[in-house]
């Protein structure tokens, strides 16, 4: 038995595009990651899970990073290792307030249906569904990697 | 943006005919809801078979869709799918709204409000 990191380092592309930074950008990136996808016998399920984190880390690049940029596009790039599948996604617009991602606490249920929270969610979802995850400004680019715990095992 | 209304009783029943309910459409959703709870009925039912993916985008815009039901109104969400369950499950929502496993619950009177 291999040592897992050795393992992960045969990792097999799935894909990596280029799409608009909009709303419908990113139904049309996770259509493209759902193909990606196929054929790696995600139960339905976890494909679901997958598609949340993505979908909830792509609609924060859109919805803050390329806010108000000229021609918002992004990347988002999908490949399969022994531990799962690993996700990057990178932007040309702004960083992370403070140069880190959010912690995403916990949703807090308030007694009163006015304070309810209408926003707030997106975070708290990737940190609960995704491992192992990563920022960097680089070359005014943001890069975000994480994990998604699916599809594990040998990688055909 | 597509909703189909139903009067059933004196309530409006809502069925959402989208598979997703995303940052794409959780405005229009909003707008469209909004326009429904303003009508006579006492209760407005959100029937929610149909829908196979909501993202926080689309929960914001349920709960927003909660906080505008009138004072001698009440709303109930239906049918949630298994992915639209999961996500009011992880974010606690499930316990802040009246769901029934199906529409015809909603008419029977068995809901299984947490």
């Amino acid at each position: 038995m291999p040592h897992e990191d050795l393992v992960d380092e045969a990792r097999k592309p799935l894909m990596s595009r280029d799409f608009a930074g909009t709303p419908e950008g990113v139904r049309e990136a996770l259509g493209a990651m759902r193909r990606g996808l196929d054929g790696l016998e995600a139960g339905s399920e976890e494909a679901f899970s997958a598609e949340l984190v993505v979908a909830e880390a792509l609609n924060n690049v859109v919805e803050h990073a390329l806010a108000g940029v000229g021609e918002p596009r992004f990347r988002l790039g999908l490949s399969h290792g022994g531990r799962g599948i690993y996700v990057e996604i990178c932007d040309g617009g702004r960083p992370m307030p403070d140069g880190k991602p959010p912690l995403g606490a916990a949703p807090v249920v308030p007694a009163e249906t006015e304070a309810l929270p209408e926003g707030g969610f997106g975070w708290f979802l990737i940190r609960e569904l995704a491992r192992e995850l990563t920022y960097e400004r680089c070359g005014g680019e943001n890069r975000l990697t994480f994990r998604l715990a699916i599809c594990q095992g040998e990688v055909a | 943006m597509d909703l189909v209304s139903e009067e059933r009783g004196g309530d409006l029943v809502v069925r959402v005919e989208e598979e997703r309910i995303d940052a794409a459409i959780a405005v229009r959703f909003k707008d469209e809801m909004r326009v429904r709870l303003g009508g006579p009925h006492p209760r407005v039912i959100l029937d929610l078979s149909r829908v196979d993916f909501l993202d926080s985008s689309g929960l914001g815009a349920v709960v927003a869709v909660l906080k505008e039901v009138g004072a001698d109104q009440s709303f109930a969400l239906a049918a949630l799918t298994g992915n639209v369950e999961k996500v009011f499950r992880l974010t606690r929502m499930d316990t802040v709204f009246t769901i029934f496993p199906d529409v015809e619950s909603a008419f029977g009177g068995v809901a299984h409000a947490s």
